[in-house]
């Protein structure tokens, strides 16, 4: 048994419906506990007061918002070689998902950057890349609306996530190259592992963490699901036209 | 495909707009400028390398839409598909083509712009030396973002999104060494780094361009 | 050298249209294809072209040896009849266009531009350019569209000296040419609705 036989649409849909439910309830919990706990339950910062408690929003939906992109580029990648359906519909159902959370992410540090800088915007290299992160979104989405047949649509979008990509990462390096910045180092440091946020916070922030994963998983999948419902009826309705 | 070149030039000659109407652009976002920031000379020179900049390159993006979708209409790019030429070939010729008519004319004329907008004397060169390295990348992200969007009717909205993003890090390191260059500081690194942009996009591009192309012709 | 197409599928859209074609071409020869509206006689010949990738089947002899004449002309306005021809001809390699001008009487149209000719003249300009890219098969969509009597009688006579030469022909097309050719109807090739090939919406059903 591989993976790859979930690239079957039906058997994906018949997996996907019946993991759902499941994932729902547990998102919701992961959501909710770690928005509760981290809201209520936690102490001000004693150099940011309670502003700080937007990290709980900020940092998960801004990890999601890169996430996404990054499944995107594999999941054309994967249509791109190996040509299964479900990997282009799950880019297409993940590209909305991906945009509102970046929206998220620059909303909460706007929310967070007024009481803390003194202003809600700044052309900070980590803001740009996020504004420009939010721009690639737009351009994926639109380019899926604008094809009608769907195999030349997932092609070409395909084609425009690799390539945005890199251009995604050349922009990244670049605005860091175009200025400094305001935004403090990272909360969650995977690479060295250093600890950055004390545990009265880290805790809720990686349950939350947890959560919009699963949240992002659920939304991916269910939204793949209607995508594979849509091409259905339409594979049906060009047969039967055909038939007629 | 030096016939390639000779046809597109010759075209682009002859339908008159195409090789002006940058050109002109150019000239009236330049001209419109002081009357939105108003008439200062120090603010106006402050501002001019990046005006210029993206002046030149918003005039790229004008023409980008005729760019591939005037031969999918008349049916040229199917024959080109098929002809002996490969497709990749074809593609960087229309880029150079494209950079030709509307790149070089515009780094031709910043200069003059460039007193319009009392750009300080330091600056001329390293405006003039960056447009002419920044601009053959602009020219080839535009012939894909053309590829991508040649099968869609009224792609040109559509283009504008899809490209001007693609734009970012090449205005950024492009308008950075003008503005170093018009500050007096050194713009040997945005200048490096933005000619290992254009070459990098002359190299690669064109296998993304044709490989959308050829979806796009299916 | 011949063109060989053996159990091919071609899809348009997703969906197959014709399935299992098998043809053989000899040089010196043409075939007429048959078929109603919506058959897939521009699916197929597109395919032949390797515009577009078949579903099944193999397609022999036709790399770098076709030249595709579709419904449009690639001509450009702005450019004259001869600056057109060249262009092409140029392109397929430095050939003559001098015996293409004169296929189809074009002399007097030279130097016109492309832009301001009529429909039927415009189409014999783009049949002209077959000529020039001196390619042995011809694929033809349609080729006859808004010629009149004497230009369908100037493009039988080209397509007849083109066989004659050696080369070869596949033609989409509705009228009577007088050509010596044999007629392959497309109907029953026609994929049935259920029909399972591996076309891109299968999965789906």
């Amino acid at each position: 048994m591989s993976l790859w036989e979930y690239a079957n649409p039906v058997k994906f849909l018949r997996l996907s419906e019946r993991v759902l439910p499941a994932l729902w309830v547990f998102a919701g919990l992961c959501v909710a506990t770690g928005l509760i706990w981290g809201f209520f339950a936690t102490p001000d910062d004693y150099r940011q007061g309670s502003t700080v408690k937007i990290i709980f929003l900020h940092v998960p939906s801004a990890l999601m918002a890169i996430n996404a992109w990054f499944m995107m580029l594999v999941t054309s990648l994967i249509w791109l070689i190996r040509r299964h359906h479900v990997s282009a519909l799950a880019a297409k159902a993940a590209a909305p998902v991906g945009a509102v959370m970046t929206v998220i992410a620059l909303a909460t540090g706007a929310l967070w950057g007024q009481p803390m800088w003194g202003t809600w915007w700044a052309w900070d290299p980590r803001l740009t890349s996020f504004l420009i992160l939010f721009l690639f979104y737009l351009g994926y989405i639109a380019l899926w609306e604008a094809i009608e047949d769907p195999d030349t649509a997932a092609d070409l979008t395909s084609v425009l996530c690799l390539v945005g990509s890199v251009f995604a990462v050349l922009s990244r390096y670049a605005v860091h190259f175009w200025n400094q910045g305001l935004h403090q180092g990272t909360s969650v440091p995977v690479a060295t592992g250093a600890r950055t946020v004390s545990d009265v916070f880290f805790i809720p922030l990686v349950i939350c963490m947890i959560g919009f994963g699963m949240l992002f998983v659920a939304l991916v999948l269910y939204r793949t699901g209607t995508e594979i419902r849509l091409r259905r009826t339409r594979a049906l309705l060009a047969r039967g036209a055909r038939g007629a | 495909m030096i016939a390639l070149l000779l046809r597109d030039l010759r075209l682009a000659l002859r339908a008159g707009g195409g090789f002006g109407l940058g050109l002109a652009f150019f000239l009236i976002l330049t001209v419109l400028v002081p009357f939105s920031v108003g008439p200062q000379s120090t603010l106006l020179g402050t501002i001019a390398p990046g005006i210029l900049w993206l002046g030149a390159l918003l005039a790229c993006l004008l023409s980008l839409d005729r760019l591939l979708a005037l031969d999918f209409e008349d049916g040229s790019l199917d024959v080109l598909a098929t002809a002996p030429i490969p497709l990749e070939g074809a593609l960087a010729v229309k880029g150079l083509a494209h950079w030709i008519t509307t790149g070089l004319p515009l780094v031709v004329a910043a200069p003059a712009l460039g007193v319009l907008l009392n750009l300080p004397g330091a600056g001329y060169g390293w405006l003039v030396v960056s447009l002419l390295l920044g601009t053959p990348a602009l020219s080839m992200i535009g012939v894909f973002g053309a590829a991508l969007t040649v099968g869609i009717k009224r792609g040109g909205l559509l283009l504008s999104l899809l490209v001007l993003p693609l734009y970012v890090p090449t205005l950024i390191f492009g308008a950075e060494a003008a503005r170093r260059g018009a500050a007096g500081l050194d713009p040997a690194t945005p200048l490096l780094m933005l000619t290992g942009l254009s070459l990098g996009c002359i190299a690669l591009l064109p296998f993304a361009a044709s490989a959308a192309l050829r979806m796009n012709l299916r | 050298m011949t063109l060989l197409v053996q159990n091919l599928t071609v899809a348009r859209g997703g969906v197959p249209v014709l399935t299992g074609v098998t043809l053989r071409l000899d040089a010196g020869k043409a075939l007429i294809l048959r078929g109603p509206n919506g058959a897939g006689k521009t699916t197929l010949l597109r395919t032949i072209a390797g515009l577009q990738p078949p579903l099944r089947g193999t397609i022999d002899g036709a790399e770098d040896r076709v030249a595709y004449g579709a419904h449009a002309d690639g001509l450009k306005a702005m450019l004259s009849v001869s600056e057109n021809l060249r262009f092409w001809a140029r392109v397929y390699g430095e050939h003559d266009i001098t015996a293409a001008l004169a296929a189809y009487a074009l002399e007097p149209l030279r130097d016109r531009l492309a832009g301001t000719l009529s429909a039927g003249q415009k189409r014999r300009a783009g049949l002209a350019r077959l000529m020039v890219t001196q390619r042995p098969v011809w694929l033809l969509d349609e080729p006859t569209v808004s010629l009149d009597t004497d230009a369908v009688a100037m493009f039988a006579g080209a397509v007849d000296a083109h066989l004659a030469g050696g080369g070869s022909a596949i033609l989409a097309t509705h009228i009577d040419l007088g050509l010596q050719a044999e007629t392959l109807d497309l109907t029953p090739y026609r994929a049935a609705p259920d029909a399972r090939h591996g076309a891109s919406d299968e999965a789906f059903l």
